[in-house]
C-alpha cells in the first residue's frame, strides 16, 4: 500500500475525459466504463498532478485515514 | 513515459484543419471524429476515444500545457455544470441538423454557398477551392462540416487560453454524448452496485 499521506478522490460529476489518467505517474487512475474515473488508492501517491490537470475540477486530495497499529 | 502511435494524433488534427484551407472537400475526413467515438462507446462501452485517440484534445494539451499558452485555471462552475453540457450538446446537434438540412436543400437544387460559417454567425468566404468535380451537395456538406469543426476548434482554443488546456473536453458534445451512451450501456450492470469512485 502507498505510504502517501494523501490520496486523490474523484467526484461523481467527472466527465471521463482521461486527462487525469494520462498524467498519473503511477497509473493509478482508470476509466473502465467511460462514465467516471476510478482511483486505485493503493497505487495513488497523492502527488496532485491529476487535480492540477482535471479541467472539470472534480478531483480533491483527501487525507488518508490513520492506520491503527 | 513510453509514447504510442496514438500520442501523435494531434498531427492529424492540425493537418485536417490545414487541408481544409487548401481544399474544403477534405472536411469529409472529419466524420471520423464523429463516427469513431460513437462506435467505440456503442460497441466497447467506454470513452477510449477521448482518453487516448482524440487528436484535438492532444493538440490543446500541447499548446496549452507544453507550450504554456493556457492560464491553467479551473473553468467557471457554469461551464462544468450538467445543464450547460447537455444544453450545449442540444444546441450543437440542432445546428448540426440545420447544416444537414441545408446540404439536403443543395442536393435538391438550391445554390451552393461557398462559405464556412464560424461560431454559427460569421460567414467566411471560402471560394478559392475547386469543387466542380463533385456534386454541389457533396461540396455543401464539406463547407458546413468544416464550419462545425472550425467552430469547435476555436471554442476549444478560447477555453484553452482562458482556463485549463483541455477545458473543451468538459463541454465537448462528442464527450457528453459518448459518456451518455456509456451510462445507458452500463446502467443495468451498475444497478445496485456502490457508487464509490475508489478501489483498493
Amino acid at each position: 500500500m502507498s505510504k502517501a499521506k494523501k490520496k486523490a478522490c474523484i467526484q461523481s460529476d467527472c466527465v471521463a475525459c482521461g486527462c487525469c489518467m494520462k498524467i498519473c505517474p503511477v497509473k493509478a487512475i482508470s476509466i473502465p466504463h467511460g462514465i467516471i474515473a476510478i482511483v486505485d488508492s493503493q497505487k495513488c501517491i497523492g502527488c496532485g498532478k491529476c487535480r492540477a490537470a482535471c479541467p472539470a475540477g472534480v478531483i480533491e486530495l483527501m487525507e488518508r485515514e490513520a492506520v491503527v497499529a | 513515459m513510453k509514447k504510442h502511435w496514438y500520442d501523435y494524433l494531434w498531427i492529424a488534427s492540425a493537418l485536417y484543419l490545414t487541408l481544409g484551407f487548401f481544399n474544403i472537400l477534405f472536411a469529409w475526413l472529419g466524420l471520423i471524429c464523429f463516427i469513431v467515438p460513437l462506435l467505440i462507446a456503442i460497441i466497447k462501452g467506454n470513452k477510449a476515444y477521448c482518453n487516448k485517440y482524440c487528436g484535438r484534445g492532444q493538440l490543446f494539451e500541447l499548446l496549452g500545457g507544453r507550450l504554456g499558452l493556457s492560464r491553467k485555471k479551473t473553468p467557471p462552475k457554469f461551464l462544468r455544470s450538467k445543464w450547460f453540457r447537455y444544453g450545449f450538446l442540444t444546441f450543437f446537434m440542432t445546428m448540426f441538423l440545420l447544416m444537414i438540412y441545408n446540404t439536403y436543400l443543395v442536393f435538391a437544387g438550391a445554390t451552393l454557398k461557398e462559405a464556412v460559417t464560424l461560431l454559427w454567425v460569421f460567414k467566411l468566404p471560402w471560394n478559392w477551392t475547386n469543387t466542380s468535380f463533385v456534386s454541389p451537395g457533396v461540396a455543401q456538406f464539406a463547407f458546413g462540416f468544416y464550419g462545425v469543426m472550425l467552430t469547435s476548434t476555436v471554442l476549444g482554443l478560447i477555453t484553452m487560453l482562458l482556463f485549463k488546456p483541455r477545458s473543451w473536453c468538459v463541454y465537448c458534445p462528442m464527450g457528453t454524448m459518448t459518456q451518455g451512451i456509456c451510462q445507458i450501456k452500463h446502467s443495468a450492470a451498475s444497478h445496485g452496485k456502490s457508487s464509490s469512485t475508489e478501489i483498493g
